[in-house]
């Protein structure tokens, strides 16, 4: 081979493995970093459009609104429980450790990141209220509509 | 009255926008000298008109007109003066109005400041320039007037500026921002003339640097203001998010950082042209993408507004007229443009190339992680959201060639170098670099992690082989202190700037691996210890604003029973919007900051407390200070100002 092309062999080959690497590393570090969203009934009965159920252990993010009266604290640390629901009806358990929100209220819409510990429970890391009177995430407005028809305990 | 006055003068801007676009053209395809001269007046006189729109709509702020809808939306007679000026751009009809009030500020800088140009080629970067406002003037005109009103029903009081956005950061970090995001607009305009005219030479180049490199500026400073702003005022103590808002402006800025060094290819060496020509078609874009994304309401994100899906589809056509148009034109013209000049494959214009591509797999992997979630969510495979260990991990492998070759690049000749002749200092500045990151994690870190290693050692290695190639470039004519007065202006400036890079990645890794990060319960008296530092809880106190009510927690900070900082975290609730906030309190240091935030009151009177150790944070901030003050003194190269310009570009 002459140089130039020898040149060229070496060029081309350097980007295409770069390119490859890349493109391996893009997809496996996306692998592990997808969280797919749920409301709670999905996380019951499977998500509406696929029927697929999150397996225990999986990270996922949920959305719903905080029942009244459930949230339990636990009095000698920062350890807090409280109870999601959505417009299907079914409910799920989030524990958190940490800092809440300063807009999570009863009855408030919230999103929380976390794991599934068991079929009703999930291992919140992250929990965000929504930041202020008019925004809140289009998914949890979504599963919150026409909630007030449900009969929830409300002290409302 | 003033309220219609307002929005007849952005009418009047709207229509001269349109002139400065037709004219011009008109002139130079019918070689009318009168028509092409006019591009610059009508440039200057509708930059007097939004001018006039702008300082009406600040004016009705000042005085409290809450018949006009926006301002009764966003902003209250209780609020601060300075804050209601602010509130002008603090949602989205108020932003977009300074937005278009930027573009056409760029627009009459290029008209008054290049008198040493070719009127003909000025004349079509206005006109290019004028399209695209006239784009946005009919986007707040027909979309998000701010101008509306509220009669006849108006409100006694306004409904407050979001709590948030109440803050020093968040006066002065979208102008900044927006600077930077339309300041890319120049090098674009300048892009699309020079493709129309068919001709790219090194003096096109050379007329757009300046400019580009302006509104490089102004991004880096509105991001790291941003960055510093959510530090010290949403509470988290967190100073990226990755958050899509916040990719949105990250994407230009890294493209425009690769057009700045491409554009100094193509001036110096007169290559790689059609390159940059692409970037300075892809900033702009960007710019714009970021406009649609944060306008449109289509991401889920903190900057949300309420969404309206008539402006979505608005931004959305222009984002595909201007893109596509401009792609269109490029594909069309850009084989016209011949490189010449060869380099080999180890040299100065190689390392640049490197630069550029690994610049641009940074952007497509934001671009990925930022669209990922829309595209999966329209296709019905439900919602997704893409954490920030996604882009930690990619951008934790990227930086290292990148890094390594930002160090060997300034010491590479252009066109050909031998390898033999570097490996000799390289190696020696290899060895320097580990001993003073050992040395430099011996006496500030706590513990040893392998990514701190390798972070802190290509911070110094871009240190180090930044000072040899300075010493280099000095003594190589004269004596070491002669020598570095003599440089130039832009040597300096690309020290300067990579120097500030290093500080940065220096910063992250210090603040990513160091932190300590506690949220503990406390009661009034009690304390909690780490990191050599006792945090004591000393007492509450409530607080009375303008416009909010609230409890001050009083911490004090000792370390070896020496009182260090006396620390006063607030919550807060403004009475408007019934809203809480977390003031946060800071005691800032050149090594560490300690971070105090409020949670809640927890049900037996205790608090919940935030309490961080950020290690070397400040230098995050610091380091991107640096680069825009790099980018000054580049601006200000002899190059550009004293020579008087022959050629056309």
């Amino acid at each position: 081979m002459n140089p130039r092309r020898k040149k060229r062999l070496l060029i081309t080959s350097l980007l295409v493995t770069g390119l490859a690497v890349s493109i391996a590393l893009v997809l496996y570090a996306l692998q592990q970093n997808i969280d797919l969203f749920y409301t709670p009934s999905e996380i019951i009965k499977g998500k509406n459009e696929t029927g697929v159920k999150p397996e225990i252990g999986q990270r996922l993010r949920i959305g719903g609104m905080v029942v009244p009266n459930t949230v339990k604290r636990d009095p000698s640390n920062l350890k807090v429980s409280f109870d999601l629901i959505d417009n299907g009806g079914e409910s799920v358990t989030v524990f958190f450790n940490g800092i809440l929100p300063d807009l999570f209220r009863e009855g408030q819409g919230i999103v929380a990141q976390g794991e599934l510990i068991n079929a009703t429970q999930i291992n919140a890391f992250e929990v965000l209220a929504k930041h202020d009177e008019e925004y809140m995430p289009p998914e949890v407005s979504d599963a919150l509509k026409g909630l007030d028809h449900l009969k929830i305990n409300s002290n409302k | 009255m003033l309220a219609e006055m307002g929005q007849f003068a952005l009418a009047i801007a709207c229509m001269l926008a349109f002139l400065q676009t037709v004219y011009p053209f008109y002139g130079i395809y019918t070689r009318q000298q009168s028509a092409i001269e006019s591009a610059k007046i009508l440039t200057v006189l509708q930059f007097l008109f939004v001018l006039l729109s702008f300082l009406i709509l600040s004016y009705l702020f000042l005085i409290n007109d809450f018949t006009v809808a926006y301002i009764a939306t966003n902003s209250n007679s209780a609020l601060p003066w300075y804050y209601r000026l602010s509130a002008v751009w603090g949602a989205h009809e108020g932003s977009l109005l300074l937005w278009v009030f930027l573009l056409s500020f760029w627009s009459a800088a290029v008209a008054l400041l290049s008198k040493r140009l070719p009127i003909e080629s000025v004349a079509r970067v206005l006109a290019v320039l004028g399209l695209l406002s006239l784009g946005f003037y009919l986007f707040v005109l027909l979309t998000s007037n701010p101008f509306s009103r509220t009669l006849p029903y108006f409100p006694v009081d306004g409904r407050d500026l979001n709590p948030l956005l109440q803050d020093i950061g968040l006066i002065i970090h979208p102008p900044m921002l927006y600077m930077g995001y339309v300041g890319f607009s120049v090098a674009f305009a300048f892009a699309i003339a020079a493709l129309l005219e068919g001709r790219l030479d090194s003096a096109w180049a050379k007329w757009s640097r300046p400019w580009t490199m302006a509104a490089w500026i102004f991004l880096t400073l509105g991001i790291s203001l941003g960055s510093w702003w959510a530090y010290s005022e949403l509470g988290w103590g967190g100073w990226w998010f990755w958050d899509p808002v916040e990719n949105a402006s990250l994407m230009p800025w890294i493209a425009g950082t690769a057009l700045i060094h491409s554009l100094a290819v193509s001036e110096k060496r007169g290559v790689f042209k059609s390159w940059t020509v692409l970037l300075a078609i892809s900033a702009f874009s960007l710019s714009l993408l970021g406009t649609f994304l944060v306008r449109s309401g289509v991401l889920v994100s903190v900057h949300a507004f309420a969404s309206d899906p008539a402006r979505g589809l608005f931004i959305l056509g222009f984002l595909i007229l201007v893109i596509g148009g401009s792609l269109l034109l490029y594909a069309v013209q850009a084989s016209k443009v011949k490189s010449r000049g060869r380099f080999e494959l180890f040299s100065r214009e190689s390392m640049l190339l490197t630069n550029n591509i690994l610049l641009i797999a940074a952007l497509i992997v934001v671009l990925l992680g930022t669209l990922l979630p829309l595209v999966h969510k329209e296709i019905g495979l439900g919602s997704i959201s893409i954490g920030e260990p996604f882009f930690n991990r990619i951008f934790s492998v990227l930086i290292v060639p990148f890094s390594l070759f930002l160090g060997v690049g300034p010491l590479v000749r252009w066109k050909r170098q031998s390898l033999s002749e570097l490996s000799k200092p390289l190696g020696s500045l290899l060895i320097l670099s580990v001993v003073l990151t050992v040395l430099f994690l011996v006496s500030f870190a706590s513990h040893f992690t392998w990514l701190a290693l390798l972070g802190i050692f290509l911070g110094f290695w871009m240190l180090c082989t930044n000072c040899y190639e300075l010493y280099l470039r000095a003594t190589h004519r004269f004596s070491l202190l002669k020598g570095l007065i003599k440089l130039s202006n832009s040597h300096w400036a690309m020290s300067l700037g990579h120097a500030g890079f290093a500080v940065l990645v220096i910063g992250i890794t210090m603040t990513q691996n160091y932190s300590i990060e506690r949220d503990v319960k406390l009661a009034i008296g009690e304390s909690i210890a780490f990191e050599h530092y006792d945090f004591h809880f000393d007492g509450l106190q409530s607080v009375q604003g303008a416009n909010y009510t609230g409890n001050m927690g009083i911490f004090s900070v000792r370390k070896d029973n020496h009182l260090i900082a006396t620390l006063k975290a607030e919550k807060r609730i403004y009475t408007v919007q019934r809203m809480p906030m977390t003031e946060a309190a800071i005691d800032a240091g050149f090594t560490r900051d300690l971070y105090i935030a409020m949670g809640e009151v927890l049900p037996d009177g205790a608090w919940a407390v935030r309490i961080y150790y950020k290690p070397f944070i400040r230098w995050i901030w610091f380091g991107p200070l640096l680069m825009a003050l790099a980018g000054v003194l580049m601006i200000l190269d002899r190059r550009y100002r004293t020579k008087p310009l022959q050629e056309r570009f």
